[in-house]
């Protein structure tokens, strides 16, 4: 994973970039480029879903990810960039009730749907028990990877519990069970570069357990 | 990115009209691949028309007793579904070996056929790559082609294909079902779907521009012992160096195909009818003509030795 990129750079080089995209747009295209009349401006769109059970509308860049539209757009900048590619997790939110990386999906891929980041998971003053855990249990050092890694810690025991399969299951066509296996191979997807991860197990342990 | 404009299509005729209609349009699926792809500005379109709305989303017995899989069904839907877990087990196996948990609930069938390969000088834009851009040359060629391919390529590309969901489906003799602007339908053979370079390394695959992949099916299920072996780098959330899925029966008898060693799924069948004698009588015949670099001549004995230990898992 690339370096965690400061967000107030990442506010002033998109800052110039939407501003500036218009005339980039079209001084970057090659000649022999037979496209579609190219859009004078940037086209933009209207888009509306649900961020932690309030509806919020929008009219967004039509390359705005969900990731940008939540901490740029919606100032709820719990959930991080990392890498911007798929490759780290720190963006991962729950969309409609599954994980995902909200790097690699467009706003505008989510009219209607209902997202959930960190802010929603739960308050300082009423953690949600995987957010408690994480604290009891150390799960981070920095804590620039911890948003992603709860948002994902949860739904992973919520995927055991629907018996999704993982790679780590010898027999397939059983149940999977809440071991540390699971928990570190489903997990796999979230990278900490302090290393936290077998403290994340143990929280994650925890909060299966308290469950069971 | 560039910029560009998006609908959502409400038919899969509809989008496949959309689609060959415009120059530079492209399909939006789960978008895991193509808006990777978009930041980097190796795929620039012009316009999004996004499929999910078609209703694919459904696995279904076909009449024939198989299976008929939506293209936009999840990687996570496919992977779970009661009926491959039992029945095409090395499909089950081969989509949790690869990506990640939040990936695979994004990725759709389709849009994991369709994946475009990770060669390193093709996500440097900064280098020449005749599949990124015809004609500028191939800069792994003579490059770091550890990951690369071993057979099937060319003087013009060595890239493999990085799908693992896509080994087990050559394997399982799947079906790509299309439908095109016109409203005509196809079935292609998984076997013939993905191209080899040759000398025209830019296209993929056999699909026309604006046709729509609508379904994948499977026919009747054939037992035996279902396994899918991916060796990579790390132990999880890594592309294959190689990987074999087989479905091996009691008799000692069954299939093989591979990963992670050419621009397709690599599979032959006339060495199959080695499988009783052992992984190295298969080997011989699956990478017979194999043309392997310095760098990545291993994987042609870690391709035997994974099948050798597939082989020896199925005995039990
Ligand atoms: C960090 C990372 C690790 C990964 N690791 C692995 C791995 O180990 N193994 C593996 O197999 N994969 C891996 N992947 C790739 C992942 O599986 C693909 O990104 C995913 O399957 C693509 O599906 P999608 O629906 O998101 O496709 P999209 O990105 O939406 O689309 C991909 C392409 O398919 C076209 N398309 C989509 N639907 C249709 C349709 N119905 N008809 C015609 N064209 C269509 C699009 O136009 C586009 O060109 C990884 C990805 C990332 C980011
Ligand atoms: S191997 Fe293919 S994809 Fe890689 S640089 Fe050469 S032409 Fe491009
Ligand atoms: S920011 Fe790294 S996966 Fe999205
Ligand atoms: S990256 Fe610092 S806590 Fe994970």
């Amino acid at each position: 994973m690339s370096a965690p990129s400061h967000s107030s750079l990442d506010i002033s080089r998109r800052a110039v970039m939407v501003s500036g995209a218009a005339t980039a747009a079209m001084s970057a295209l090659p000649a022999d480029v037979q496209a579609a009349p190219a859009p004078s401006k940037p086209a933009t769109m209207p888009v509306s879903f649900k961020v932690n059970g309030k509806d919020v509308s929008l009219t967004l860049d039509t390359r705005t990810t969900l990731l940008d539209s939540l901490r740029e757009h919606l100032k709820l900048t719990g959930t991080k960039k990392g890498c911007d590619h798929g490759q780290c997790g720190a963006c991962t939110v729950i969309v409609n009730g599954e994980r995902i990386n909200s790097c690699l999906s467009l706003a505008v891929q989510h009219q209607g749907d209902e997202v959930t980041t960190i802010e929603g998971l739960g308050t300082p003053d009423d953690l949600h028990p995987m957010q408690a855990a994480f604290v009891t249990y150390d799960g981070y050092q920095c804590g620039y990877c911890t948003p992603g890694q709860i948002c994902s810690a949860v739904s992973v025991l919520k995927e055991i519990e629907a018996g999704i399969p993982s790679h780590v299951q010898e027999d397939i066509t059983a149940a999977p069970a809440f071991t540390n296996m699971e928990m570190r191979e489903r997990m796999s997807g979230n990278i900490c570069r302090c290393g936290a991860y077998s403290n994340i197990a143990e929280a994650m342990a925890a909060v299966a357990g308290a469950k069971a | 990115m560039k910029s560009f404009t998006y609908e959502r299509a409400k038919t899969p005729a509809q989008a496949a009209a959309a689609v060959a209609k415009q120059q530079g349009a492209k399909f939006l699926a789960g978008g895991t691949n193509l808006l990777d792809l978009m930041k980097l500005e190796i795929e620039t379109p012009t316009h999004l028309v996004d499929v999910q709305d078609l209703k694919l989303d459904r696995i279904e017995r076909t009449d024939e007793g198989g299976l008929r899989i939506g293209a936009l069904v999840t990687n996570t839907a496919l992977a779970a579904d009661a009926t491959v877990r039992r029945d095409y087990g090395v499909l089950t196996r081969a989509i949790v070996a690869g990506a990640s948990g939040q990936l695979r609930n994004k990725a759709t069938t389709a849009g994991n056929l369709l994946q475009r390969t990770r060669c390193p000088y093709f996500y440097d834009t900064n280098q020449p790559c005749n599949k990124r851009k015809p004609g500028t040359g191939c800069a792994a060629i003579g490059g770091f082609s550890r990951q690369l391919a071993v057979i099937g390529s060319s003087d013009h590309c060595i890239a493999t294909y990085p799908s693992d969901m896509a080994v087990a489906m050559r394997l399982l003799d799947a079906t790509v079902e299309t439908v095109k602007a016109d409203g005509k339908t196809r079935s292609i053979a998984m076997a013939d779907f993905h191209r080899l370079p040759g000398d025209t390394p830019e296209r993929d695959n056999e699909l026309e521009r604006g046709e729509l992949i609508t379904a994948v099916t499977l026919p009747r299920p054939i037992g035996g012992t279902h396994l899918y072996h991916k060796v990579r780098d790390r132990a999880s959330y890594a592309f294959a160096l190689v990987s074999v899925a087989a479905v091996i029966q009691k008799d000692g008898s069954g299939r093989a195909a591979f990963g992670g060693v050419a621009a397709r799924p690599w599979r032959v069948e006339a060495a199959e009818a080695a499988m009783t004698q052992g992984a190295r009588a298969v080997a011989s015949g699956v990478f017979a003509g194999a043309k392997p670099t310095e760098e990545n001549q291993f994987k042609i004995l870690l391709a035997e030795r994974t099948l050798a230990s597939v082989m020896a898992q199925a005995k039990g």
